[in-house]
């Protein structure tokens, strides 16, 4: 453990060549969820409901517009980037974290033709999909408190899924390195739950510092947030193919480094 | 050289952890058809060994062929062909347990219609028929591992590995699945099983090796290895002085031990040491067949494992 690169030690660096395999991971996934569909599509809607009406409504009187939009308008567009990323981060950690040690899930999985390349990236999908199913319901939310309208909306789906995908690929890295539940304490507080609040998801990151300023336009869901707002809001994203770089870069990065952790956990 | 007649074909197989050798070089052949046992104590190396035949670790040195395959880079094509009864059952407990058979045989990319007549007669075959609606969670250790023995075969796999199928199960539940395992044998399917029961071993298989440290110290059908490294009768004997002791080790071709309170007396001519204890007053004995066990303790030593 003292090492720094203890993580990577013996590991198995080959480009990941994920088969038809991963397909059936996402779909086993499904179908747990759909057995568990109304609790969890209870959350899904009510949450933001909640959120909107008395944050939307509530503060939105004192604040008044921000950047053009009514503050529920801002808010609800704010709410459909993050709620991908914490969504599929939490998937990506207790979830994941759960088929892989007390399940033995994959242990399973890998007696059959499904290897570690299939698992990783069909749980990324699978992260990314619940991203989807959670932005989409606030985004159908929004719509019904006329906050937000438009055809344009339905571009933001494509979008929430890559912003799934970006925070799937780091949540998997970290389950995969992880010895409790415990230790998922120390990303979500020290990565997730601060990009939750100072990325622009309820104000403009321009009220920041400079220096923050700067600092937060390395982290994803900035670029997830600039990317998804004008999109619900009617606009087009200025430098949209800098942030969709970013975000796959994330993703892209998430997903291989994913890979040579889980290899190395499960199949030393 | 590629034998198509061998499942498995392991040479000078090796594996370390972390500089922690589990697998010290080893030459491994199991011949295709029939129940081939992979015993030793814990830590020989059986499971190591068998997670490098289904390609679940790399291999630090050696060669190994699975049906004909080079391993580990045949690995999907190999665990396409062999099903697995893990030691720690893994069942799906989000699933029911016929859910559990048809989202197993979705990661083979087999459909539910294809195999819905056959999960309907694997629940029959480890009679869990009128569970199938039950959820994993309510089954019982052995149901659970009745339902791992359909599971594996839900691909109708060439070779079914099994590793240590009916540890903690009781004995109605070991009988049955001794009985279904025979039966798998008799279709022609190649068994391969570890087990810290002896006589599991000596019912089912046909050939074993016995593993200790990493290496194979023994290998051959249950009743040669008796034969070869064991004298034909045992006699324990239950509270029987020094004395005694000395007069049994003085009778032509034996071999005595002692364990504790126990005497154990290996030999070729059980009549004159039966002879010489009947008179004894204030001990008890018993005279059996040697047996496997008697051949893997005196390979393996008496020592505790971790």
């Amino acid at each position: 453990m003292s090492h720094p690169l203890y993580f990577f030690h013996g590991a198995d660096w080959a480009v990941p060549r994920p088969a038809p395999g991963t397909f059936a991971v996402w779909r086993r996934n499904f179908l747990v969820w759909r057995k568990l569909m109304g609790p969890s599509l209870l959350f899904n809607f009510g949450e933001p409901l909640l959120y909107l009406l008395g944050l939307g409504f509530g503060l939105g009187r004192f604040v008044g517009e921000v950047e053009g939009l009514s503050y529920i308008a801002f808010l609800a567009s704010g709410l459909l980037a993050s709620s991908s990323m914490n969504t599929a981060t939490f998937e990506g950690l207790y979830s994941v974290y759960t088929r892989m040690v007390p399940q033995q899930t994959y242990d399973g999985m890998l007696a059959t033709p499904v290897d570690v390349d299939d698992i990783v990236l069909g749980e990324m999908l699978w992260c990314a999909t619940k991203g989807l199913i959670s932005s989409t319901a606030i985004l159908l939310v929004a719509v019904g408190l006329g906050a937000l309208h438009g055809w344009q909306l339905l571009l933001c789906l494509p979008a929430f899924y890559l912003t799934g995908l970006c925070f799937a690929g780091p949540a998997l890295v970290v389950s995969s390195v992880s010895k409790s539940y415990d230790f998922f304490a120390y990303y979500v507080t020290l990565a997730i739950t601060p990009m939750y609040i100072f990325c622009g998801v309820f104000y403009p990151t321009g009220a920041l510092p400079a220096f923050a300023q700067s600092f937060v336009s390395l982290l994803p869901l900035t670029h997830a947030v600039a990317l998804i707002r004008p999109l619900a809001s009617g606009g087009v994203p200025a430098d949209i193919l800098l942030h969709i770089t970013v975000l796959s870069f994330y993703a892209l990065a998430g997903f291989y480094l994913a890979v040579v952790l889980v290899r190395r956990r499960l199949i030393q | 050289m590629q034998n198509l007649d061998l499942v498995i074909e392991a040479s000078g197989l090796e594996k370390s952890f972390s500089g922690r050798a589990a697998v010290c070089g080893i030459n491994l052949r199991v011949p295709r058809s029939g129940c081939f046992g992979l015993l030793g104590p814990n830590g020989a190396g059986k499971t190591t060994t068998l997670r490098m035949v289904l390609g679940q670790c790399r291999l630090s040195g050696g060669e190994l062929r699975v049906l004909g395959q080079p391993m580990p880079a045949a690995k999907k094509s190999v665990r396409a062909r062999i099903g697995v009864v893990p030691q720690l059952d893994n069942l799906d407990p989000d699933f029911t347990v016929l859910e559990n058979l048809f989202v197993y045989a979705a990661y083979f990319g087999l459909r539910r219609a294809q195999v819905a007549q056959r999960a309907r007669e694997l629940l029959a075959l480890v009679e869990l028929s009128d569970r199938a609606g039950t959820r994993i969670g309510e089954l019982s250790g052995g149901m659970k591992r009745r339902l791992s023995i359909a599971r594996s075969l839900i691909n109708d796999p060439e070779v079914l590995i099994l590793d240590e199928p009916t540890t903690g199960l009781d004995p109605q539940v070991r009988h049955l699945i001794w009985t279904r395992l025979r039966g798998l044998k008799r279709e022609g399917k190649t068994l391969i099983l570890t087990t810290h029961y002896m006589e599991e071993a000596e019912r089912l298989c046909d050939r074993i090796v016995i593993m200790d440290h990493g290496r194979i110290i023994a290998e051959g059908a249950p009743r040669d290895l008796i034969r070869q490294h064991s004298e034909p009768d045992v006699i324990e004997v239950q509270g029987a002085p020094a004395e005694l002791e000395q007069r049994l080790m003085a009778l032509d071709g034996g071999r005595v031990e002692r364990v504790g309170e126990t005497l154990y007396f290996h030999t070729g001519s059980a009549r004159n040491a039966v002879a010489l204890l009947e008179p004894v007053p204030d001990i008890t004995y018993l005279h059996r067949p040697a047996n496997l066990e008697d051949v893997f303790l005196k390979l393996t030593g008496r020592d505790l494992r971790e």
